[in-house]
């Protein structure tokens, strides 16, 4: 194909918003779309047993991935889980990306769930068709079904070395009935290919050459573009403007005024003024001269300062106890010795690479949108309410996201360009600018936290206190000033300690802002503090903090929530039967961190390694980060090690690469990351304000080591976030005596 | 205004003003969405392109001053995606969210044409300007010596 004509054919379809780039070319469908998986099924167009699941009479099977992509690999892991479960050759599949729609069960990607809930439902889509299509051949041959196997696309009766390949058998398999649940009959772990091993990459080619169809690049005949300004601080408004400049910028179309949110945020917009233009540059220009006077509201003497002397008061003030063993005020009284630390982590930004974008196209009775959500349902749910329609007449379409690290799973941005394409009559792009993305985001919580803990004359941990204070996520949904249960069991409530003495108190916190959920989410401040506190521990009792860490964790054992000290544990919406907390786990761990770091010999070499391990989303990881200083003072962090028990893996490679990419997400918020507020509105604006780690401040190495594991599966996106702050900055107190009790690190020490 | 230029190979005449940064004429005027928003200030780049065989970022620049030069995108750095950059990168399975790679593989491919052996210093150096949220960093680095070829 010449040069121009295949800029030319790619224009044309991007203009019909057929293609949205090469993701589109076999891999976008809508429930009603003939072949797709969604569709009624109708006699002689194959089979169809569910609604992940087609497998067309030309052999052709289609999968549903119905979680959104986001770096994270589902793309390239749950079809394939399912065409191994079904005997499909992946050659011959072809993978659609589902709509919002209740059918497909939970879509909403985050918490990371996507494996761990979907490992035996997924399953179950692909051994339903398996079980049909056999039967189907079974009855075709007039031979048991047993005596057939399923792979490569074909049924097999290897005593008579007789196949029929799926598409040959989809007809009849339609006419069979599809299996009850509890009569799905799944294959032997053994027999799965996925599991355990490296998959392709389904999008890689795309992305490399630029087709790769995210948010952004969605296009429709006649679409405008939005760029909005909204009010700097959270509740406030548009006191008075004038868009007359703004209107006067070839281009822009109109100025349309979003209605302000009321208490509680939830998933609305936040209100402004948007200005509406033909093309993107436009509209920021027209953004840019627009004269808005703002009313700030009741967060407008949100400051950073005074709100972290607020939350440290808090700390040391006392609150609910949450969790409670043995007796800790007199523990503490009768102690020998205490020790006792605050720390502080600051709020912190998603900032995925792509800001937050959604098309939208409108009229009186339905709409349909394209975003780059990580929640598809409640955006159609956000979308219907905010139009005043049914979730029926709403049609949400998933493209790949830049990125979302949990603040593409509100739909906040998606309202918008649904009430603005209502508005206009036209199909609306919003484009969020890197500045609306760093200054009205749904930021990760400020937290304060103060451990105290009491040894005897023996120089033994008698009583642990810990308190802690951040406004809690809940605060967008009803105004919660104190943690829910869940964001507790993130480093609180869920910490093995072999100590007979155990408190821990959640303390008021009332939110000036949007919180929400980041990568870990409370996992992050909480294992920075345990993790810190303990390293401090081990050098006030003069040990080895891994040997430290192994006595506090205790002997290899499951911990049910009275020993911990707690009535009920949320375990990450997991059985704690299926998913315990098993100090096995969490040592096994550490001591495979610890080898391949050569923790041990440590003191010899001229760079300082520090400790950390946590639990969460199930999974137990352990960090050692290294650090050095060089000849002009300045530290760098020099290598890493991340070991994760992960229960079983299906996609191993894009469980590493998770990780890897982790440790240097842990890394840079630890060194560099911070948000600060003053009058409410944020202070920081883009990347030259909020800092991110770069290719040359990275690590040299990143060692990653998955363990063999007959535990369920885990998450993997999160977990691996939370131990690298405090194996950083246990680090950094090796190497030159500071500790760094408040993050991030660069307030501190020269990085 | 009318401003001429040659985008991977084509000729375009573009009728827009000539101070829209290149990005948003790559992007809105002519369909090339492969090169991507990130910042807008030249911080992140998302929006590599070559003008020239040289390193800019679209975002910043004036489509005015690619008036009369080649222009370069992710989509016209190879007929099929066969640079070896862009095969390194898919071999070592670089990208996860993927929305910053065009860039990352257009600053590579341009240190590549003039330092086909470059030292990991040199890659940091060229690299350093491209922002990558997800943590791909070490494979970047590694594709880019697979690419030319280094250990």
């Amino acid at each position: 194909m010449s040069e121009s004509l295949r800029v030319v054919r790619r224009s044309f379809l991007v203009g019909l918003g057929i293609a949205v780039g090469g993701l589109a070319l076999g891999s976008f469908a809508r429930a009603e779309e003939p072949g797709g998986p969604g569709a009624k099924g109708t006699a002689g167009d194959g089979l169809r047993p569910n609604v992940f699941v087609h497998v067309a009479p030309d052999g052709l099977v289609t999968i549903v991935c119905a979680r959104s992509e986001m770096g994270q690999g589902v793309r390239s892991t749950l079809p394939a889980l399912i065409a191994d479960e079904l005997g499909a050759d992946m050659a011959r599949v072809k993978i659609v990306q589902a709509d919002g729609d209740k059918a497909y069960g939970d879509q909403n990607t985050d918490g990371s769930r996507s494996v761990r809930m979907d490992f035996a439902r997924l399953r179950r889509t692909g051994a339903a068709a398996r079980m049909m299509l056999v039967t189907a051949a079974a009855r075709r041959w007039k031979v048991p079904a047993a005596t057939l196997t399923a792979r490569d696309h074909a049924v097999f009766h290897d005593a008579t070395k007789r196949s029929l390949g799926f598409g040959e058998l989809a007809n009849d398999a339609a006419k069979v009935p599809v299996p009850a649940k509890e009569a799905i009959t799944l294959r032997p772990l053994s027999e799965l290919k996925t599991v355990g091993r490296e998959l392709p990459l389904v999008d890689g080619a795309d992305i490399v050459t630029g087709r790769a169809a995210f948010g952004a690049d969605v296009r429709l005949p006649g679409m405008l573009t939005a760029v909005i300004a909204r009010p700097p601080v959270v509740g406030g408004k548009v006191a008075r403007h004038d868009p007359s400049k703004a209107l006067a910028v070839k281009g822009v179309k109109r100025v349309v005024a979003l209605p302000a949110p009321k208490p509680p945020f939830a998933f609305q917009p936040v209100g402004g003024l948007a200005v509406v233009a033909e093309d993107t540059w436009s509209a920021m220009r027209g953004r840019k001269l627009l004269e808005i006077a703002w009313e700030g509201g009741d967060n407008a003497g949100y400051d950073s300062p005074s709100y972290r002397a607020k939350l440290e008061a808090a700390v040391r003030a006392g609150g609910r106890v949450v969790r409670d063993l043995g007796d800790v005020d007199e523990a503490l009284a009768g102690a020998k010795r205490t020790v006792e630390a605050v720390y502080h982590a600051p709020n912190l930004v998603h900032a995925p690479m792509e800001p937050p974008v959604a098309v939208a196209k409108a009229d009186a009775r339905s709409c349909e949108v394209w975003a780059s959500t990580q929640n598809p349902q409640s955006a159609r749910a956000a979308v219907a309410k905010a139009l005043g329609l049914d979730e029926g007449a709403v049609t949400v379409h998933v493209t790949l996201l830049g990125g979302g690290f949990g603040r593409k799973s509100k739909p906040d941005y998606v309202v918008e360009a649904a009430l603005l394409a209502r508005e206009m009559g036209a199909p609306v792009r919003v484009q969020w600018t890197r500045e609306d993305d760093i200054r009205h985001d749904y930021y990760h919580s400020v937290s304060a936290q103060r451990l105290v803990a009491g040894l005897d004359g023996a120089g033994k941990i008698v009583a642990w206190q810990h308190r802690t204070a951040f406004p809690p996520i809940a605060s967008i949904f009803d105004g919660a000033t104190y943690a829910a249960p869940g964001q507790l069991a993130q480093g609180v409530l869920d910490v093995p300690l072999s100590i007979p003495n155990v408190r821990a108190e959640n303390c008021e916190a009332r939110a000036h802002t949007r919180i929400g959920w980041l990568r870990s989410v409370a996992n992050i401040y909480h294992a920075f503090a345990v993790q810190s506190f303990l390293d401090e521990l081990a050098h006030a009792r003069r040990m080895d903090p891994a040997d430290h860490l192994l006595e506090v964790f205790g002997p290899p054992r499951t911990w049910s929530p009275a020993d911990l000290g707690v009535a009920e544990l949320p375990n990450y919406g997991q059985p704690l039967d299926e998913y315990p907390i098993d100090t096995a786990r969490h040592r096994r761990v550490l001591e495979r961190v610890t080898s391949l770091s050569g923790w041990r010999g440590r003191a010899a070499a001229k760079r300082a390694l520090g400790l950390a391990v946590h639990r969460s989303f199930l999974a137990y990881v352990a960090v050692v980060v290294a650090v050095v200083k060089d000849a002009a003072g300045k530290i760098r962090v020099d290598e890493a090690w991340i070991v994760a028990d992960c229960g079983l893996v299906v996609n191993l490679e894009r469980v590493r690469s998770q990780l890897e990419g982790a440790v240097v997400f842990g890394l840079s918020h630890a060194l560099y990351g911070e948000i600060t507020m003053k009058g409410g509105a944020t202070e920081q604006s883009n990347f030259r304000d909020f800092r991110l780690m770069r290719l040359h401040e990275a690590p040299r190495r990143i060692h990653v080591e998955v363990v063999e594991s007959d535990a369920p599966p885990s998450g993997v996106g999160e977990p691996g976030v939370p131990p690298v702050a405090p194996a950083l900055t246990n680090a950094l107190f090796a190497l030159t005596g500071t500790r760094v009790r408040e993050l991030p690190v660069v307030r501190t020490l020269a990085v | 205004m009318t401003v001429r230029l040659r985008v991977n190979g084509i000729d375009r005449e573009l009728d827009v003003d000539p101070e829209t940064p290149l990005l948003w004429a790559l992007r809105d005027a002519l369909g090339l969405t492969g090169t991507k928003y990130g910042c807008g200030e030249a911080l992140c780049g998302a929006c590599t392109v070559h003008l020239d065989g040289e390193v800019v970022r679209s975002c910043v620049t004036p489509v005015r001053r690619a008036a009369g030069k080649q222009v370069t995108t992710i989509e016209g750095l190879s007929p099929d995606g066969s640079h070896p950059l862009q095969r390194a990168w898919v071999e070592l399975g670089v990208p996860q969210c993927g929305f910053c790679q065009a860039g990352q593989i257009m600053s590579a491919a341009a240190l590549l044409a003039k330092k086909p052996k470059p030292t990991d210093a040199e890659i940091d150096r060229s690299l350093s300007g491209n922002l990558c949220r997800c943590g791909t960093y070490l494979r970047i680095r590694a594709a880019v010596k697979k690419a030319a070829g280094e250990p």
